[in-house]
């Protein structure tokens, strides 16, 4: 089952650039959430400060509270602790190259020392299943490597991967920008389906894909969270002049 | 629209390309064959000459005094063998190490970019500096030459081209491999282990393959530590006999045998290194993934 998020006062930088502000946000569990925004507005930041991905980068800090569900992921946890909890999901398809299909499924779960082969073999089938991608690649699981599939294919896998250590939040950066309109359309179909069992944050630059998946819908612009609301109300009656412009396409 | 016409590819230019193209592919065939050709020449060379000394006592014999004909080399390819295997030891780990510290932990730290210096500079040292380094360093202290430090000293050797090519091919390693990683909750040192080093291992075997023949090869180092020995080895303490030694001492000799039992000797070192790094290519390509990397 999925959690909730609740973000106060976040604020997040790239060495001396301050690429978020003042972000306040609630996003509620089992449901999808839609970020937009033009390029540059923060949106990718954002979704990386709430797995503590952003402070990977050796120039990146963070201030404010995250909480997902009961934990204060900045205070009360590790960051592989709260990576486990809240999956993620790249905007290019990376499969890890050097393993199978089925070791890339099972990887988050083998690489932090979980080995009981019967239970991998269940989680690897129901999150492929999860995934849609188990019937296409059923018969190859373990013959070939993850890069190996095609675009799409791999990104399914990438998604299946994030599920196999049971998160409580998925989270998506852009997952189908790199991909075709026929693999673009079953990530959909799938964040769809997903959406009961966790909460889904997508970030997006396609605002019919926003407007397809999305319960809410968040707009950003230059680090600052503009508007939160329903999707339905975002796309038909803005409450700001600049959420408007930008999806009406004046600009961005 | 002259000035678009002047852009579209006309006749001449589109002639004067392919014989360009044609030219460079000419060159670069004959830098090739430039340099397999004298490999080759050498290697047909190393068999006219070795080849029929290579006898069951060459394998099976140590070397007879001056005077005596026949004996062999065994003493030699298992004292190399020995050195080697105990310099790979040394020095691949300490290699990798090295490495992986300068891709993942010391990029734009003063540590990082001294190592790299100094280990830029190792690789530049003469092998006969080595081996006077090695003579000093650990000889003078045991009191005597020993097969322990020419192990020790070709393992130096080593750890420079070892580390920067471990280097060089974790920095290939994409970032978004490592993020991935990172997004599982894999903790970096695991990343580390199971992800860039895995996905980089063909090149870091290369280099740790170009290592290992470069040291396999020296003579000057092993002259300031292992010495060279007319017997079997018995233990990594004492002076020991090492093909390249035995090659040197036999060439410099004014005996037509010995002359034979040289080219022989450098016939079967050549054999050594390339059976080693064929059988440690094919060890680490077994199992590989379909359309994997």
């Amino acid at each position: 089952m999925g959690v909730g998020i609740e973000v106060k006062n976040l604020n997040a930088w790239y060495g001396q650039t301050h690429t978020l502000r003042d972000i306040n946000l609630t996003i509620p569990a089992n449901s999808a959430t839609a970020l937009i925004g033009p390029s540059g507005c923060g949106k990718s930041t954002f979704v990386r400060c709430l797995n503590r991905m952003h402070e990977t980068n050796p120039s990146a800090r963070v201030e404010g509270m995250v909480k997902v569900g009961d934990i204060d992921i900045y205070n009360d946890a590790a960051p592989v602790e709260i990576r486990r909890r809240v999956g993620m999901v790249f905007q290019r398809p990376n499969p890890f190259p050097t393993m199978s299909i089925y070791d890339n499924v099972a990887s988050g779960l083998k690489l932090n020392g979980f080995h009981n082969r019967k239970v991998l073999d269940e989680v690897v089938e129901r999150s492929l299943k999860q995934a849609a991608l188990w019937n296409e690649v059923k018969d190859d699981l373990k013959k070939k490597s993850g890069a190996s599939l095609s675009g799409g294919q791999q990104q399914r896998l990438c998604i299946a991967r994030a599920l196999a250590v049971d998160p409580e939040v998925l989270l998506m950066d852009e997952p189908a920008s790199a991909l075709d309109p026929a693999s673009t359309s079953k990530i959909e179909d799938l964040i769809f389906e997903l959406k009961d069992e966790y909460s889904i944050v997508i970030v997006t630059h396609n605002m019919q894909q926003a407007a397809r998946v999305a319960e809410n819908t968040g707009f950003f612009l230059n680090g600052q969270l503009v508007e939160f609301a329903p999707t339905s109300t975002i796309f038909t009656k803005p409450h700001d002049k600049r959420t408007e412009d930008y999806i009406t396409g004046r600009f961005g | 629209m002259s000035t678009n016409s002047q852009l579209r590819p006309n006749r001449a230019n589109v002639l004067r390309r392919s014989a360009s193209n044609h030219l460079v592919t000419a060159i670069s065939v004959l830098g090739t064959l430039l340099v397999l050709v004298p490999l080759i020449a050498i290697l047909v060379y190393l068999v006219y000459k070795g080849a029929s000394s290579l006898n069951v006592a060459f394998f099976t014999h140590t070397p007879k005094p001056v005077g005596e004909s026949g004996g062999g080399m065994a003493n030699s390819i298992v004292g190399s063998s020995i050195i080697l295997l105990l310099a790979s030891l040394i020095g691949i780990p300490v290699g990798i190490l090295g490495g992986v510290y300068l891709a993942e932990y010391g990029a734009g730290k003063t540590l990082g970019a001294g190592i790299r210096f100094v280990a830029d500079v190792l690789n530049g040292v003469p092998s006969i500096v080595m081996g006077i380094a090695g003579y000093a360093l650990i000889v003078v202290h045991q009191r005597h030459f020993s097969a322990l430090a020419a192990g020790v000293t070709l393992a130096i050797m080593m750890v420079p081209t070892v580390t920067r090519t471990t280097e060089e091919m974790l920095m290939t390693v994409p970032h978004a491999i490592r993020e991935a990683a990172y997004g599982l909750g894999v903790p970096r040192w695991r990343m580390i282990l199971s992800i860039s080093l895995r996905t980089a291992a063909p090149g870091i075997i290369t280099g740790c393959m170009l290592a290992f023949a470069r040291v396999a090869g020296e003579t000057a180092p092993l002259l300031f530590t292992a010495f060279g020995s007319s017997f079997w080895p018995h233990n990594l303490n004492e002076p020991m006999a090492a093909l390249p030694l035995q090659i040197f001492v036999y060439a410099m000799s004014p005996y037509d045998e010995w002359h034979r039992l040289a080219w022989a000797g450098s016939l079967v070192l050549i054999t050594l290194i390339m059976v080693s790094v064929g059988l440690v290519r094919y060890v680490t390509s077994r199992g590989r993934l379909k359309g994997g990397h």
